[in-house]
């Protein structure tokens, strides 16, 4: 396979995931702005974090609201990150790969841009919010269903698994980042309802406050959240099972190629850390610590793949 | 469909009874879905100078096109000739220059001309074949009258929407593949990656690698070329991933690099060889022509084809055809006029209302004047043009092109059509029994051109 194959799926799948987990970010903000009284465009501020465009959205809008917010993570195509942006992105790298594809698999990502492109040609008004968040998961949830049900597991597979989980475990950290003083003991009052609703939001954010319930006996507390999130092997949105999936699809490679990378070796200690240590051991690091150092060794991984690999020469 | 007598003509008659059945709206309903699996499949080619709308639809019409057995058989065995004379001729150029020491063609025609490579003097390609792929385009004039308009033996393109509007009948109209008894194209991925195979380089040993190479997303073509390399089931590779190591043409893989040993490019010369020919391309590969001189790469088409289908030799293909098979050509050309020389160039400034003019060196339809439906201002400025530089242009009569039957919102009405067969040579020349129709979607109009708003159709070769 070429190099450049090789990140064209990368990329294509780290897009179409981004554009997921922005769409589900919004819906979190926008439940949040529903649940609570009085203003709630300060919430937008939050949200625009965790998708790591507050700054930038600051050069393009003077005032922070929360159609100006909505406006920029759907449909701005000047925010590289926006869900049209995105699934532009990923869809150019699709056309890229084209023949790497099924044609399941492509045909599903060129229906998501058709239709996301006639969808979010204009403003969204705030009634037809939920329907076009609704359409964006779907759409993503049939490029994957697509892509599991006629893909060979090959080495095309791989490489475009891990790019899924190096970018969902980009996104998952830093929407903890984000709120992570709400998730120190020190400053959380438990049983407060304002905690309450901090939490479900973070929750909501990563579609997990559901299957919290049934892990954690529907009980809020802020070290569970955060070992739900960093260390719960069977959570998909994770860092421990992003990790689980990394290592084992960069093993597949290892031994269809048998050729081992220091990516490898940087993968396998970042499952390793996640698999030993307790939410504990994180809360004592320090989570904000914990988490900045993790992103920054996820993007590590990402370089050092693209290095071993030949993604560009 | 009809003849004079308003009967179906021979091939449609199955298809006409079939059409008589139809409830014309449903039929409409048909022609949409068809343009929604085109835009589902992302069949789309690019326009240039066309930011805001970078991917369009090629208009689909669900009336195919219907050629007898018998029809056909005249058609290939012209084309077969023709496509073994633009060898012969290529071959000849590159080497002795016969034709041209007979006296048959200037030497200025060929040595002053760009497409002509001095590169390729006294090389001979792997096999000898210089036009792996050619597309001819052809028209009809009248029941057993065709003309050939263009021998496109560079890189013709258009053989996937060939392959996708059968593919596309079958699933609309899989009755009216059980009723008529329709020739198969689909074959043509398979003979293509064999055709290529079977002229691996010298330098090749074991089983050939081959590869198809694209300018990258954004070329207007694009599709076809992933198209092509998928149905093959060969890589498709752009410039940046190619480079030249230990005298051979490698791909950087995930596994470091591997050799390729034939590349059917669908990039121009100019562009092949930054170190030999445009030293600003960033499409091709620096030093693949010093490998293939070396007999470790076959590139197809050959670099330097392009002199054997030049509009001013285009006028001379009927010498050229005698002068290596040593028979009168099978198909026509069209009378051509050059008006590089004076007395034709006299003729055709003074004939304007009646003539089509071309540039020599153009291609997809722009820069022709179509002399009678021009306004008078417009054919005053192109004869202005002419006069300048008379030798960038040819002329043609306008030919009374047949038409074929498309489907409109009244139901069906004439439109004018040309016919690109598509052709392999290897150690054989193979003609895929259907090709390319193009269909001129405006009323009378003959520019039949993707880019100025033409449509395609299926293209049927019965069996006997």
């Amino acid at each position: 396979m070429l190099g450049r194959t090789a990140n064209g799926l990368y990329w294509m799948f780290r897009y179409i995931e981004r554009a997921e987990n922005i769409a589900r970010l919004v819906d979190a903000g926008l439940r949040v702005s529903l649940t609570r009284a009085g203003s709630s465009d300060e919430d937008w501020d939050g949200v625009l974090q965790s998708a790591g465009v507050r700054e930038a959205f600051g050069e393009v809008h003077e005032t922070l609201t929360a159609a100006n917010a909505i406006d920029y993570l759907l449909r701005d195509r000047a925010n590289p990150s926006s869900v049209m942006s995105c699934i532009d992105s990923g869809r150019n790298n699709a056309r890229m790969v084209r023949t790497a594809l099924t044609r399941e698999t492509w045909e599903a990502t060129n229906e998501c841009w058709i239709e996301l492109k006639q969808l979010l040609d204009r403003k969204i008004k705030a009634a037809e919010l939920p329907e076009v968040i609704d359409v964006i998961k779907r759409r993503a949830g049939l490029i994957r269903g697509a892509f599991h049900g006629s893909m060979l597991r090959n080495d095309l597979y791989n490489f475009s698994r891990i790019g899924t989980f190096i970018e969902r475990a980009d996104n998952t950290s830093r929407i903890l980042d984000v709120k992570y003083y709400v998730l120190l003991p020190a400053v959380s009052q438990v049983g407060s309802s304002l905690d309450n609703f901090q939490w479900e939001s973070i929750l909501r954010s990563v579609s997990a406050h559901r299957s919290y319930g049934w892990v954690y006996d529907a009980e809020y507390r802020p070290a569970n959240i955060a070992d739900f999130l960093i260390l719960n092997v069977r959570m998909p949105r994770s860092l421990a099972y992003c990790y689980e999936k990394i290592v084992s699809n960069l093993g597949y490679l290892e031994a269809d190629y048998g050729e081992r990378h220091k990516a490898h070796d940087t993968a396998g200690a970042i499952k390793t850390m996640l698999k030993r240590g307790s939410i504990g051991d994180v809360m004592d690091q320090g989570l904000h610590e914990f988490l900045e150092d993790f992103i920054s060794r996820n993007n590590q991984l990402s370089a050092e793949i693209s290095e071993g690999y030949r993604f560009y020469h | 469909m009809l003849n004079a007598e308003n009967l179906p003509r021979g091939p449609y008659q199955t298809y006409h009874e079939w059409y008589a059945s139809q409830d014309p709206a449903h039929l409409i309903q048909k022609s949409r879905d068809a343009e929604n699996i085109f835009r589902k499949t992302g069949i789309t080619f690019a326009v240039y100078g066309h930011a805001d709308s970078s991917e369009k639809l090629i208009p689909f019409d669900i009336i195919p096109r219907i050629i007898s057995a018998r029809e056909w058989r005249k058609l290939a065995q012209g084309i077969e000739q023709r496509v073994l004379a633009l060898n012969a001729f290529l071959d000849d150029i590159y080497h002795k220059q016969e034709i041209i020491r007979a006296g048959r063609i200037p030497r200025a025609l060929i040595e002053k001309n760009d497409a002509f490579l001095p590169e390729m003097i006294g090389f001979k390609p792997p096999g000898g074949v210089y036009t792996h792929i050619v597309g001819t385009d052809i028209v009809r004039t009248g029941e057993d009258q065709f003309y050939v308009l263009e021998d496109n033996a560079r890189t013709p393109s258009g053989v996937s929407y060939m392959l996708e509007n059968r593919e596309t009948m079958m699933q609309m109209f899989p009755e009216l593949f059980t009723l008529n008894k329709v020739q198969r194209v689909e074959d043509y991925p398979y003979l293509l990656r064999q055709s290529l195979a079977s002229l691996a380089p010298p330098g090749c040993k074991g089983k050939p690698r081959v590869a198809v190479l694209t300018p990258g997303i954004y070329n207007s073509a694009y599709y076809e070329h992933s198209f092509l390399a998928d149905t093959m089931g060969v890589e498709l590779v752009e410039g940046s991933d190619l480079r030249v190591m230990d005298g051979k043409v490698k791909m950087r893989t995930t596994r470091g690099y591997e050799a390729i040993d034939v590349l059917y490019r669908r990039v121009d010369d100019d562009f092949l060889d930054p170190l030999t020919f445009r030293p600003d391309s960033a499409l091709g590969i620096p030093g693949i022509m010093d490998v293939y001189r070396s007999g470790n790469i076959t590139i197809a088409n050959a670099p330097g084809t392009g002199i054997s289908d030049d509009k001013a030799i285009y006028s001379y293909m009927p010498e050229i055809v005698e002068f290596y098979t040593g028979r009168k050509p099978i198909l026509e050309n069209v009378p051509t006029w050059r008006c590089s020389e004076a007395d034709s160039l006299k003729y055709v400034l003074e004939h304007l209302e009646e003539l089509v003019v071309k540039e020599v060196h153009g291609s997809g339809g722009y820069g022709m004047l179509v002399g009678p439906t021009a306004s008078k201002k417009e054919r005053a400025d192109f004869a202005d043009k002419l006069k300048a530089k008379p030798a960038n242009y040819i002329a043609q009569p306008t030919l009374s092109l047949s038409t074929v039957p498309i489907l409109v919102n009244k139901g069906i009405a004439p439109r004018h059509v040309d016919l690109r067969p598509y052709v392999l040579v290897s150690d054989k020349v193979r003609i895929i029994p259907g090709g390319l129709t193009r269909v001129a979607l405006k009323q009378g109009s003959l520019v039949v051109n993707s880019s100025q708003g033409g449509g395609t159709k299926d293209t049927w070769v019965l069996e006997d």
